[in-house]
């Protein structure tokens, strides 16, 4: 769905986007992470068509950015970094505009079957600047889907939300990603990237790493389980060890933390082996490095 | 409905809920309306003023028709002087409009996902155009028409209506007004596309205003008098000019700077 080999973006010669190739798949919900500055928003605006790329290709929805811009507006949905919204008007009037601009057949339908998917129907005649910050957001959210695309930039979509309303919109994003959408999101919330998406990627002005966030954490920390023990001894991490499937068994406090490949096949021989060494076996769960810690090992290593 | 009627109706429905705008459109037409009426009722029946017609500029008298009295010639120079402050509605207006169309967008952040639809810059700023122009060109011609009946009714002398009334104002108001709307909409949207304050871009495309204004001075001070020939040819001037300042709106009109630079 979208396909970038060495997109490159400079402005008065300062590089914002250097040499970006990617892949996202159809249905995919890719999280496009990076700090401040790293040349987000404006890959997502070389992506919508909004800026041209200095050097490089892109291809979004079987389009060239460059050849086929106008198609290319036509069928993605943005959700700019700040909703936009024409705060004197009313929130059907604003969604009535851009459907109209979208070319939508169905303007009213479009509009009402929105405005109730986000709760915003009983305020529709409203102006949308006496709207929360969340329901602005949400309103956005609808403009950007009004037209059906099947592929939308979110750019960072719970910026500045409450936890309540951000879980709205995450929630919403869920429901989008049901149905099958491409979802480009960029975003700083790693815990919200870590829920949504199939497949990160971290980025500083150039792609540092891609991968689902599982296999990220995997190949920077390896696959820890931890055993909560009643009685532990260090003859047992010792012995742990030197089971080939191992890396390492250390034991903290009353738990046995084992770094191992392949977990799902190797668990159950290391509870044998640990029940056949005395153990006595409270629980036994997996210790998960959260996508913060892989994320700020790429970006400080970058 | 098409885009560029999107556009229109979307900018009339924003922009007339700013005060400001909706002022420099009900009542600078009324007040431009009411000063030559207000002129031509005080001026009614006053015989004193017959024998001013030797000071005035002698290009104009040659314009005075004949059978006049030096009263009448009075009220005609009079009025033609207020005729000039006329032309000023269709580059008032429009330049207040269109400055809050193109950076009131920045301002509230509504233009990145404006540019993100289908829609081209040429509908984009069809559609502004428009939006600006037209309240600025039915303003002018209300504001002309609420004259025209007021003189009807305080001028019973025939002769003298049909020298306020003549083809060279009609031309004025008809044929330069919607041209010189063109030139506001255009140096406004140029103007509003470099700056990134609303404020900052109505006073600068008010420079329009100048050339009328020093048209009014010219003429106040016996330089020379407005006549047919004379509107023509700035009509002329004004379709050329027009047409070079909307190649060169378009032309600055750069979504990327726009978008890059405005923070």
């Amino acid at each position: 769905m979208i396909k970038t080999e060495n997109l490159t973006k400079k402005f008065n010669g300062n590089l914002a986007v250097d040499r970006l190739s990617l892949e996202v798949r159809e249905g995919e919900v890719f999280g496009f992470l990076g700090p401040n500055g790293a040349g987000k928003t404006t890959t997502v605006r070389i992506l919508t068509s909004l800026i041209a790329p200095s050097n490089g290709t892109a291809v979004v929805n079987g389009f060239e950015i460059g050849k086929n811009d106008k198609k290319i507006r036509q069928t993605v949905g943005i959700l700019t970094e700040t909703p936009g919204m024409y705060d004197n008007l009313s929130a059907e009037y604003n969604l009535r505009i851009y459907a109209n601009l979208y070319e939508v057949e169905d303007v009213a339908g479009q509009v009402e079957k929105y405005l109730r998917m986000l709760g915003l129907w009983e305020r529709r005649y409203d102006e949308a600047g006496t709207f929360s910050k969340g329901m602005k957001q949400k309103l956005a959210i609808a403009r950007a889907l009004l037209h059906e695309p099947r592929i939308l930039f979110l750019d960072e979509p719970t910026a500045g939300l409450d936890p309540e309303a951000a879980r709205l919109v995450r929630d919403f994003i869920e429901e989008l990603r049901k149905e099958g959408r491409t979802i480009f999101l960029c975003t700083h919330n790693l815990d919200e990237a870590d829920r949504l998406c199939d497949r990160i990627g971290v980025f500083k002005t150039r792609l540092l790493v891609m991968d689902t966030p599982d296999r990220l954490r995997s190949q920077l920390f390896g696959r820890k389980v931890v055993f909560h023990l009643r009685n532990s001894e260090q003859a047992m991490a010792d012995s742990i060890s030197q089971l080939p499937c191992v890396h390492d068994a250390k034991i903290i406090d009353n738990k046995l933390l084992v770094t191992l490949d392949d977990p799902e096949t190797n668990n159950p021989f290391i509870v044998r082996k640990l029940v056949e060494e005395g153990a006595d076996i409270q629980f036994v769960g997996e210790l998960r490095h959260s996508l913060e810690d892989v994320y700020m090992q790429f970006v400080k290593n970058a | 409905m098409n885009k560029v009627e999107t556009i229109v109706r979307k900018e009339w429905a924003e922009v007339f809920k700013n005060r400001l705008v909706l002022f420099t459109v009900a009542f600078l037409p009324l007040i431009m309306t009411v000063i030559p009426l207000g002129i031509l009722f005080s001026m009614r029946g006053d015989n004193t003023l017959n024998s001013v017609t030797s000071s005035m500029p002698e290009q104009f008298t040659a314009f005075c028709p004949a059978n006049l009295s030096g009263g009448e010639c009075f009220q005609v120079y009079m009025v033609s002087q207020f005729m000039v402050m006329f032309m000023i509605l269709p580059l008032a207006i429009p330049s207040t409009i269109s400055a809050y169309s193109i950076v009131g967008e920045k301002t509230t952040r509504s233009l990145e996902p404006l540019l993100a639809t289908p829609i081209s810059t040429g509908e984009l700023l069809i559609g502004k155009s428009l939006a600006a122009m037209i309240p600025a060109v039915i303003a002018t011609y209300l504001a002309f028409g609420i004259y025209a009946v007021g003189a009807w009714i305080l001028i019973p002398n025939k002769l003298l209506l049909g020298a306020l009334l003549d083809l060279r104002w009609l031309i004025a108001i008809f044929i330069v007004g919607p041209l010189m709307a063109l030139m506001a909409v255009s140096v406004s949207i140029m103007v509003s596309s470099r700056v990134n304050d609303p404020r900052v871009a109505e006073q600068l495309s008010m420079v329009v205003i100048l050339p009328v204004l020093a048209v009014f001075f010219g003429q106040l001070a016996g330089l020379f008098v407005i006549n047919q020939q004379l509107i023509l040819v700035s009509a002329l001037v004004l379709v050329i000019f027009d047409a070079f300042l909307i190649y060169l709106s378009v032309q600055l009109f750069q979504r990327e700077t726009i978008l890059t630079r405005w923070k």
